[in-house]
């Protein structure tokens, strides 16, 4: 069996970060990744990116991808691509879809001595009539069409939802070349920042606060080519009468994120629902690690936030990694971890980052009451 | 804030919300003016003018002010902001003419001497505009900076021009 010092699952920003830290500290590093190149969601976000000078700001999160790659590179990062974590099991043991040349697939084990669990977070959908016709689809894979791919998801767009991922990615399906022909939000205010609000409403984006997309219409091949919206009452339901119909060929929905957790929850880490995180989250303590000994969480997978928060909590998982490998000495690793912990307090401030700070001492004080020390034991249900 | 709710910021709230330069210093010339009304943690304006003319300070969420005695209107923190929430205003460039610099990262750029189309913060066109200058060094890393010549009773309205197809 392959041995590792520290497996991670997810080549994202907090993947990369881990291993980094983790690989920097001595550790023998694999990160596992099912795409077929690393990054995760960074080299979507053609976008400069707000912050402090501390964390890049102001630099793409395309960039960003390329700084951390090559970080990972120039301290031995292993990273496995094309390659699906298919199981965790007690005893550390990760099962591993490999992906060969030639689209081959081979299933290995790998004991890994920690683990690291970056995996993400996903896109929420909403249902209306017509919701499955091709041309409608997440907001992030019309992102991944536009910004990877370089192909045009459609050329009329009705995009739904007012969240950062909302208003950012109508403003990059513009720069594409499609027309973004309505904005529509079901709440009363916008969701996102304002500023991201106010270049699209520069470049002419219409925006239908209080409505929802009640029909997706499709043509003689069933593709969307009209979308029917409407009003909404104060709980959210459409008001008759008021429907408009759209002359478009693509809907994104950008509905908000939840995280990915399928792993976590193998392994039966005691999890907590958190609204603001988007869901149901691994209990975590301040070393990113859950209830399971040796299993670490960091990015969106322990709750949806974004990608400099992401890279702070990944760094600390591979920092307190290699500390429970005695990488690194303890007082060493402690005042990395209280800068990293002081820097994600900035990330986390004003009014759309308080929410979050608070969210975040919820589920570290929930951890000490109902966890107190990570458990060695997996404790399996019924 | 009505912006919550459209999208757009109104002139008259804008100036409630912000700190924009008084008309003593727009009777100077071009300087900047920072549209940025929500305490997001972010500064690279701060950073990216070299005359410190924009501060931020502590916490990185409190509004940048612009020190109207520092800045020339040179446009680099335009290109710098991730928000694209700051323009160049110079209210005094003729008689009759204003101009207004803005980031702009669509595609075809404007080239100097075209005319254009100029719109306000909600979109709508409120005049003609000519771009007369383009500024889009490697520095400014893909957010090239327009400046359009713009009849000067629309100064305080225009905030970009009308977005063009590619061909």
């Amino acid at each position: 069996m392959i041995e590792k010092d520290v497996v991670i699952v997810g080549a994202g920003p907090a993947g990369l970060a881990a291993g980094i830290e983790a690989s920097k500290a001595g550790a023998n590093v694999l990160i596992i990744d099912l795409n077929i190149k690393p990054g995760g969601q960074l080299f979507k976000q053609i976008h400069k990116f707000f912050g402090s000078s501390a964390h890049r700001s102001g630099t793409r999160g395309m960039d960003i991808g390329m700084l951390l790659l090559r970080e990972a590179e120039e301290n031995g990062v292993e990273i496995w691509l094309k390659s699906t974590v298919i199981g965790l099991f007690p005893g550390n043991k990760v099962a591993v879809e490999k992906g060969l040349e030639n689209e081959a697939k081979e299933v290995v084990t790998i004991l890994a001595k920690k683990i690291i669990v970056a995996t993400g977070a996903s896109e929420n959908v909403v249902r209306f009539k017509g919701w499955t016709k091709p041309g409608v689809m997440g907001a992030g894979a019309a992102q991944t069409m536009i910004n990877v791919n370089h192909v045009k998801p459609g050329e009329k767009v009705v995009m739904l939802g007012s969240g950062n991922v909302g208003l950012i990615v109508s403003y990059q399906l513009m720069q594409a070349g499609c027309d973004v022909v309505a904005l529509v939000e079901a709440a009363p205010k916008i969701g996102g920042y304002a500023v991201h609000a106010a270049k699209i409403r520069r470049a002419g984006v219409p925006i239908y606060m209080k409505h929802t997309i009640i029909e997706a219409i499709g043509d003689e091949t069933d593709c969307v080519k009209e979308v029917v919206i409407a009003e909404v009452d104060d709980k959210f339901q459409p008001i008759s009468g008021t429907e408009k119909v759209i002359e478009a060929d693509c809907v994104a929905i950008a509905a908000g994120l939840k995280p990915t957790v399928e792993l976590t929850r193998l392994l039966n880490c005691e999890f907590t629902f958190n609204g603001v995180f988007g869901g149901f989250i691994p209990l975590h303590n301040k070393n990113m690690e859950t209830s399971v000994e040796g299993v670490y969480v960091a990015g969106d997978a322990t709750g949806v936030e974004e990608a400099n928060t992401a890279l702070e909590e990944g760094r600390i998982a591979g920092i307190a990694a290699a500390q429970s490998l005695s990488l690194i000495a303890d007082k060493e690793a402690e005042e990395k971890k209280d800068a990293i912990w002081k820097r994600l307090e900035m990330l986390r401030l004003g009014p759309f980052g308080e929410r979050r700070l608070s969210a975040k001492e919820v589920v570290l004080a929930e951890y000490l009451n109902k966890v107190g020390m990570p458990q060695a034991e997996i404790k399996l249900k019924g | 804030m009505a912006l919550e709710n459209t999208g757009y910021l109104e002139y008259e709230e804008l100036v409630q919300i912000q700190t924009i330069p008084d008309e003593e210093r727009f009777k100077k010339g071009a300087v900047a003016v920072i549209e940025c009304v929500q305490q997001i943690p972010c500064n690279p304006c701060e950073a990216a003018c070299s005359r410190k003319a924009i501060i931020i300070g502590n916490p990185i969420t409190n509004l940048p002010i612009v020190n109207g005695d520092e800045c020339t209107g040179c446009g680099i923190c335009v290109s710098k902001c991730p928000g694209m929430a700051i323009f160049i205003v110079n209210k005094v460039h003729s008689e009759t003419k204003a101009t207004v610099a803005f980031p702009y990262e669509y595609f075809p750029i404007p080239t100097e001497g075209e005319e254009v189309k100029a719109v306000n913060r909600k979109g709508e066109v409120v005049c003609d505009g000519k771009v007369i200058k383009v500024m889009n060094p490697k520095a400014f890393d893909h957010t090239p900076v327009i400046t359009i010549e713009i009849p000067k009773e629309y100064v305080d309205q225009v905030r970009s021009i009308q977005r063009r197809r590619a061909e």
